[in-house]
């Protein structure tokens, strides 16, 4: 039984079928990619995960408990933090105080808010908050206007403040999106280190097969929103059904 | 000291500065010069410079922080105005009970109308509170009558009970406001040489409250719940996503928003006791959004600056009519006088507002963040000039 179970989710926008019948199980402290083409419905699923949508059919389960019909900020709290695709960070702040939010913010346990209980350990709130820089290698950058940083550091910035909330399921869409090569390999160095370091379960969406080989204990091949196929990154390689629905030419590059 | 880093105890200090002298600085010009009609030192509008102070200071916390642009504001003001008035018909003329009473049925007032409004935002959220504003304005103006004595306006009389205090004065008038004793219309004179400086207790009373306002708005804007204020302004997806339900905040900055403007009635009330439907009407509510704007919404000092400069010019701009732009204009041939007088007098008196349109539109066209940038600007422009001096004086020595 994995962290995280999704039985027969199915979804549907008006006459499109965006997810027809789909299974899945990730495995506490693994790294799970979901890959598929454009519209096999990877982002969908992952909205049904975060509270985004509501799947029209099935359940999704976390660490034992529904997470259907729970607003987005109730499933953070059960331990499920999010990266977006484009990078979602407080562009009016800094560095140093984008970090303080999830901070004041933290999973202890169980969750509580304790926004304004903090008024009183402030001082606390900053010493986590620039750990956590550190911890990103973001230390130097923490009196920047976040807004004014790279597209590789706004997603570093945003993993770190995700994981400064200890989330127990990382959710992870498209996070090399749009980036250049030498930061889509910080990133995919970033993602391994925290693999290695942290107790953390990790689900990725990604369409760059060198980030999803590198990182990915198990894959998820989802086409015309059903899974085709699951199993460990060698066997999805050589798997026929795959190369022919998806990878073509870019599993042999890789 | 105070719990504030250095810049902002300089800025309190600076602002108590300008407000303990304003009767000086207010009033350069001699009682008897031609300029005398541009003296604002006059404890009237002294009054209202530092209430409207507090009323941009909390729609600024509000507007400044969250982004959320209520245009019902003037709702709560009104409230306020009405709550210090029956205090005073009921219980007694002093102001405090007033105060008090004024914010607290205005904080429930802005619960009820925030806890409706915060479900939508942008533009929804400010049509909502324009909504609400005219409803309170329409139910004060004629379905509460009994309550808001309608377009007349609410007014002290003979046969008001004033529970702790006394009906009429031993010589049969209205009593007047106090402070425990202190009239609010109490007025001292200082004459020197041809300058006449006034001290009136209301404003001194109503700049000390300002000041308090602008000290805890200060605290709010550097605390945690300040900065997560920010944060809803500046992206709720991500607060979303960060396990943190954004309405208790919003609604909470609301609500506060809403007691700094039911302070600003019960001081408007507590400085002449009537209250009228008028207050309430979305021109005021609007007001208070220019002043923010005008003066820099989000900074600490601005809302107070827009405030004092949008009554200054209310009050000074729309006195000066075509008798007195023949005075200015008198030297010119009578050929380019008259054009002259009829061009200028569109600007001036009932056609302040043209002025201050103008005026609005500069601001907002050329200086985004309000005066408070371009007093940034000028300010870093005098240090540049300043530095590239030092630069050019020490080259010889090289």
């Amino acid at each position: 039984m994995g962290i995280l179970e999704v039985k027969n989710v199915g979804k549907r926008f008006g006459g499109l079928q965006a997810l027809g019948d789909v299974n899945l199980s990730v495995a506490e402290n693994s790294v799970h990619a979901i890959i598929g083409p454009n519209g096999a419905g990877k982002s969908t699923l992952l909205n049904c995960l975060v509270g985004k949508l509501i799947p029209d059919t099935g359940s999704v389960m976390f660490d034992g408990q529904s997470v259907l019909g729970r607003t987005p900020y109730e499933i953070n709290q059960m331990g499920i933090s999010r990266v977006f695709q484009t990078p979602e960070i407080f562009g009016d702040l800094t560095v140093m105080e984008n970090m303080m939010i999830p901070c004041f913010a933290r999973r202890d346990g169980s969750f509580k808010l304790n926004g304004i209980k903090a008024v009183t350990s402030e001082g606390e709130i900053r010493d986590k908050a620039e750990a956590m820089l550190k911890d990103m290698n973001m230390l130097e950058k923490r009196h920047m206007h976040s807004a004014s940083m790279s597209r590789g550091d706004k997603r570093r910035l945003e993993i770190g403040m995700c994981l400064a909330q200890e989330p127990r399921l990382l959710l992870l869409d498209e996070p090399t999106a749009g980036m250049a090569r030498a930061d889509t390999n910080n990133t995919i160095d970033l993602l391994k280190q925290i693999k290695e370091e942290r107790d953390i379960t990790i689900a990725i969406i990604e369409h760059d097969m060198h980030v999803v080989f590198s990182l990915a204990d198990r894959i998820t091949v989802l086409a015309q929103g059903t899974p085709l196929v699951e199993d460990t990154p060698d066997k999805i390689k050589g798997h026929p059904k795959v190369r022919e629905a998806y990878l073509g030419e870019s599993a042999a590059a890789a | 000291m105070l719990g504030l880093k250095k810049k902002d105890l300089t800025l309190l200090g600076v602002v108590a500065a300008l407000v303990i002298f304003a009767p000086f600085i207010l009033n350069p010009f001699p009682a008897d010069s031609a300029m005398a009609q541009f003296n604002a030192g006059y404890p009237d509008l002294m009054q209202r410079f530092v209430i409207f102070g507090i009323f941009a200071i909390g729609f600024n916390i509000l507007f400044g922080l969250t982004g959320y642009l209520s245009f019902g504001h003037a709702a709560f003001l009104g409230v306020g105005s009405y709550s210090a008035v029956w205090m005073f018909k009921l219980l007694s003329m002093n102001v405090i009970p007033a105060i008090i009473l004024a914010v607290i049925i205005s904080g429930l007032f802005a619960m009820l109308i925030g806890f409706i409004s915060l479900r939508r935002s942008g533009i929804y959220f400010s049509i909502l509170t324009l909504a609400f504003a005219q409803m309170s304005f329409n139910l004060a103006y004629s379905v509460l009558t009994p309550i808001t004595n309608g377009e007349t306006g609410l007014q002290l009389t003979l046969e008001d009970p004033r529970v702790l205090g006394e009906t009429a004065t031993s010589s049969g008038g209205i009593p007047v406001t106090n402070f425990f004793g202190l009239e609010m219309r109490a007025t001292e004179t200082l004459n020197l040489g041809g300058w006449s400086f006034q001290f009136n207790a209301g404003y001194y009373l109503c700049a000390l409250i300002m000041m308090i306002a602008f000290y805890i708005s200060i605290r709010i804007f550097r605390s945690p719940f300040g900065l997560m204020l920010r944060a809803v302004k500046s992206n709720q997806t991500r607060l979303n996503y960060t396990g943190l339900n954004t309405r208790p905040y919003t609604l909470a900055a609301f609500v506060i928003s809403g007691m700094y403007a039911g302070l600003a009635g019960g001081l408007m009330a507590s400085m002449d006791p009537l209250a009228g439907a008028e207050r309430m009407q979305w021109t005021a509510s609007g007001e208070v959004v220019l002043m923010t704007i005008l003066g820099g919404a989000g900074t600490l000092i601005g809302p107070v600056l827009g405030a004092g400069f949008i009554k200054y010019f209310e009050n000074i701009f729309s006195k000066i009519n075509e008798n007195v732009l023949h005075q200015w204009f008198h030297a010119l041939p009578d050929g380019i006088e008259t054009p002259l007088v009829w061009v200028a007098e569109h600007f001036v008196g009932s056609g302040w507002h043209l002025t201050l349109g103008l005026l609005f539109m500069l601001v907002v066209t050329f200086l985004p963040g309000g005066l408070v940038e371009g007093g940034q600007r000028i300010g870093r422009l005098v240090r540049r000039r300043g530095e590239s001096k030092k630069a050019t004086q020490s080259t010889p020595a090289e």
